[in-house]
């Protein structure tokens, strides 16, 4: 494979298109939905059109709005179909030349749409993430040619340095400096592992990016392994997403017969190979030194840091581990350069992030916005407001390890250290919206029994913590609760948050003391009662 | 091998620049409470017992190597409170009645609670059901007086180098266990050599036979052994 | 799922074809220690649980001693030591779902099979399960009936779709 042949593969995958693409979308939410049946029936139809010379049904990963879902796009002239159903084929096809369409229509130039800023999705929802051939057509590959053509592995990570990217598992520590103490860190043998555990109920940004867009982030990991000298990878994906896996798998299966993964790539010296580790259905496996026991095949604990991975991770190897989004962010900074990617954003966290958004918000989905971006502009704009016109009561970011944020603290700009100050974090992307139905402190009773469940039983403040925080929750919710219960949590949470071995246990409380804080009264309503 | 000067408690105090903070303040005199660091096994930083404040951040002393300079806090107000806390978490967490034990008098648990001023639990009562395997012929295992330490799994796998012992389930509900799970008795790996009872902190880890306030472990045989090893080379 | 009267020898030679599966995975994995999860996924996905023979299997052809190996089945909540029902229905509890009103959907699956979430039906039919997110949150909320999601639901729908499990033919076949 040389730089020609690339341009090949792509000028071929362009000529073979037909003019008009029929976009369905086959990704989790809509194939729920019956996405498959309707991608056949919509190919029935334009065979029986007798269109196949001009028009092509191509299954397509996430467009975004999954809660309009199942979502059929007419590319390139941009008509949504939103709720499909298998028997509109016929309509949504007659429709291209001028027929009657009573379907549902999606408005492309609503906010949901217009106010985000595609990197990491720039090709969700357009490309087939079944065909290799279109991710190139799509300019895929070419950031690999060149850093492992053109750039030195230090250049490498010079420019993924001076972009300002942070990790976008949720702790937001600076991407370039990590990929340099790898590089740095003296070992025979480097990996590089992609974190896509992704566990945080409501969140599914990765599951959507390996859906849909797979070679995005094998190309991120690529380059990383040669920007840090590693020559064997792995990518752990949640055993949830059976899905993304199959996707994943195909995805590494036609890189490698394209000479893109595994020996000589690009013709060069340098080797990469990678495999897929399946979690086990374990959230702490989210943290990184739980999630190497686990690929090593041990039960998933963590253990303290230092040493850290970067030093003395995988086989106490220097070992990089990047989550999922943070991947897919490479190859367009190699390509459109640094300044380019820090120009978006903020100061200190420059870039974009993709949420989830979901909860009691009119429009359900997953979004991909420019840091510093508020709240406010997200809940309002592009979520629409409220699920059937209720009150939007607080925004939960971050899952059971971040905080719920009041309606009143919607002009907070979303960036790593504003949502910090507000006692939440940014977390891997969940958002889920509370409206006034929500009660709060039900709610963080939720986030503790899942913290609870999930914690792995190695240290003392976590394992029995959270079972007895849990237990003055309940206590709480069940009216039998009493002042001293109140200061007894501030005491066990505080205990969790600074002597918990791992991030489970230390933000764990998180999801308590945000809604301590700003729905005081929920709680000793409580009491009084 | 290099020394490093660091301050522990506002005095310096010269440490080898590879022990860890809880072996330098034991050079220096200054006892940091643990329960699942033992002498002559590896470091798991567990219980979280023995924190210290290391430049106004917390740091287990059993996994942290020193550093020039470093300015060590380990006995602070806050960090005795939490402590504290800690104990009453473990004996709120299971059935641990000191009036019948064995290891009554000579239990580490017990021993910490004494030191730390714990004399009485605030926090619930789990009450868990917790079995008692006596099927082994010299030995038994009391569910109720577990703390999870870990120590009995190290011992066997570290300095017997058979691991019999392991742990099952998570959180709560996480429990040692022999083999598959199967009565200690039927354990097919287990060579009894004891090792596991002499690394267990309470009287989880017993000799059949024994009686409330009998049965004295002997931590220090494990670093002996271990030592010894390492000195034959 | 067996067939109900299994002759001994189709038995027999269902399980050979899903041991040398299984040794097939090994051999692949080159009988790595570090393979056990992978080994332990094909395992359940083959037999449909662990049970302490085949752990004791993998225990000896990984080279790890047992325990280590029953500790990291139990673990991971994905992996079942007991025999799972027929059927399957994985109610999805992740916040979205759950802000949108899944443990009701829990509550009615409950009633109607009769049994508690976790747990499986006397005859075998069906097993009732939670799960923390499945990643559907778009479709909230969601319930997984054999393996295939399902968003949008009503505790109705989870009702009539249990209820239709329960009353579902006998699956003839392994």
């Amino acid at each position: 494979m040389e730089l020609h042949d690339l341009q090949l593969i792509a000028r071929r995958e362009r000529e073979r298109r037909r003019r008009i693409r029929i976009h369905c979308c086959t990704s989790s939410g809509c194939l729920a939905s019956q996405g498959l049946e309707i991608q056949k029936r919509l190919e029935a139809a334009v065979a029986e059109a007798g269109l196949e010379g001009e028009v092509e049904v191509v299954g397509v990963g996430c467009i975004g709005s999954c809660g309009q879902g199942p979502m059929v796009e007419i590319a390139p002239e941009g008509t949504l179909y939103e709720y499909v159903r298998p028997e509109d084929a016929e309509a949504i096809v007659a429709a291209i030349n001028g027929g009657e369409c009573s379907v549902q229509r999606g408005d492309p130039l609503r906010p949901f749409f217009t106010r985000q800023f595609p990197i990491v999705r720039k090709n969700a929802g357009k490309i087939d993430p079944e065909r290799i051939e279109e991710y190139i057509a799509a300019g895929g590959y070419r950031s690999l040619y060149r850093a492992i053509n053109e750039m030195s592995p230090a250049e490498v990570i010079d420019e993924i340095t001076q972009s300002g990217l942070r990790g976008r598992g949720g702790a937001g520590y600076p991407t370039g400096l990590k990929w340099s103490t790898v590089a740095k860190s003296r070992g025979d043998r480097k990996y590089v592992v992609c974190n896509g555990d992704e566990g945080d109920p409501g969140a599914f940004m990765d599951r959507s990016v390996l859906e849909s867009d797979p070679h995005l982030v094998l190309e991120g990991m690529c380059i990383a392994a040669y920007a840090v000298g590693a020559d064997q990878g792995y990518i752990y994906v949640r055993g949830e997403y059976p899905f993304a896996i199959q996707r994943l798998q195909k995805a590494i299966n036609q890189a490698k017969k394209f000479g893109l993964l595994g020996s000589q790539i690009f013709d060069s010296t340098f080797d990469f190979r990678v495999d897929i580790r399946v979690g086990a259905g374990a959230f702490v496996c989210g943290e990184e030194t739980a999630l190497l026991a686990s690929i090593e095949g041990r039960r998933g604990q963590p253990r303290p840091r230092p040493p850290y991975p970067a030093e003395s991770g995988l086989w106490g190897k220097p070992t990089l581990i990047n989550n999922v989004e943070t991947f897919a962010n490479i190859a367009a900074i190699i390509e459109h350069g640094p300044d380019w990617y820090a120009s978006i954003g903020t100061e200190s966290s420059r870039g974009t992030k993709v949420f989830a958004l979901t909860g009691k918000i009119h429009n359900t989905g997953l979004i991909e916005v420019p840091m510093g971006i508020t709240l406010r502009e997200i809940v309002h704009q592009l979520g629409g407001g409220g699920h059937s016109g209720s009150e939007v009561k607080a925004v939960q970011t971050g899952g059971p390890s971040g905080g719920c944020i009041p309606a009143s603290l919607f002009d907070t700009p979303v960036d790593y250290e504003s949502l910090a100050r507000v006692g939440s974090i940014m977390g891997s992307g969940g958002m889920v919206v509370m409206d006034n139905s929500t009660n709060m402190v039900e709610l963080a009773k939720f986030y503790m029994e899942f913290c609870k469940d999930e914690s792995c039983g190695k240290c003392v403040p976590c394992r029995v913590g959270t079972v007895q925080i849990h237990h003055l929750l309940d206590k709480l919710t069940s009216g039998k609760g009493s002042p001293a219960d109140l200061d007894q949590l501030r005491e066990l949470c505080q205990l969790l948050r600074d002597t918990s071995l791992c991030g489970l246990g230390q933000s764990a409380p998180n999801p308590v003391m945000s809604t301590l804080k700003y729905f005081t009264e929920e709680y000793e309503r409580l009491i009084e009662r | 091998m290099a020394a490093k000067t660091l301050l522990i408690n506002g005095t310096m105090v010269s440490a080898r620049e590879d022990e860890t903070i809880l072996e330098a303040a034991r050079d220096a005199g200054v006892k940091i409470p643990t329960l699942c660091h033992l002498d002559g096994l590896s470091d798991v930083g567990a219980c979280r017992l023995c924190l210290v404040e290391v430049g106004g951040r917390l740091r287990p002393a059993c996994t942290t190597t020193v550093s020039e300079g470093m300015d060590i806090r380990t006995h602070t107000d806050a960090l005795k409170a939490y402590r504290r806390q800690i104990i009453e978490l473990l004996f709120a967490e299971r059935g641990h009645v000191c009036a019948v034990c064995v290891a009554s008098g000579h239990c580490e648990l017990q021993d910490m609670a004494v030191a730390l001023g714990m004399d009485h639990v605030r926090y619930e009562y789990l009450a868990p059901t917790c079995t008692v395997d006596i099927s082994h012929e010299r030995f038994g295992l009391d569910h109720n007086r577990c703390i999870l330490c870990s120590r009995c799994v190290r011992a066997c796998d570290e300095v017997e180098g058979v691991h019999t012992w392991d742990v099952a389930g998570r959180g709560t509900s996480a429990r040692v266990i022999t083999d598959m799970n199967q009565p200690w008795g039927e354990s097919e790996t287990c060579t009894a050599c004891g090792k596991c009872l002499l690394a267990c902190p309470t009287g989880a880890l017993f000799k059949r036979g024994a009686t409330v306030a009998e049965m004295e472990h002997s931590p220090a045989r494990i670093a002996m052994i271990v030592e010894s090893r390492r000195v034959r080379g | 799922m067996a067939t109900p009267h299994p002759t001994r020898d189709a038995a027999a030679a269902a399980g050979d074809t899903r041991l040398k599966i299984l040794e097939a995975t090994m051999k692949r994995n080159q009988y790595r220690p570090d393979a056990l999860i992978e080994v332990l996924h094909k395992a359940q996905e083959i037999y449909g649980f662990l049970s302490p023979d085949l752990l004791v299997r993998i225990a000896r052809s990984l080279h790890l001693p047992p325990s280590r190996v029953y500790g990291v089945a139990t673990f991971y909540h994905f992996f079942s030591l007991v025999p799972q029902g027929a059927h399957t229905c994985t109610i999805c509890l992740g916040t979205a779902c759950y802000v949108r009103g899944a443990s009701e959907l829990i509550a009615r699956a409950e009633d109607v099979a009769g049994i508690a979430a976790g747990h499986t039906t006397p005859d075998g039919k069906l097993s009732l399960a939670s799960v923390r997110c499945i990643g559907a949150c778009g479709i909230a909320p969601a319930v997984v009936i054999d393996g295939n999601v399902t968003g949008h639901m009503t505790s109705d729908d989870v009702a009539a779709q249990v209820a239709a499990l329960l009353s579902a033919p006998e699956l003839l076949g392994s």
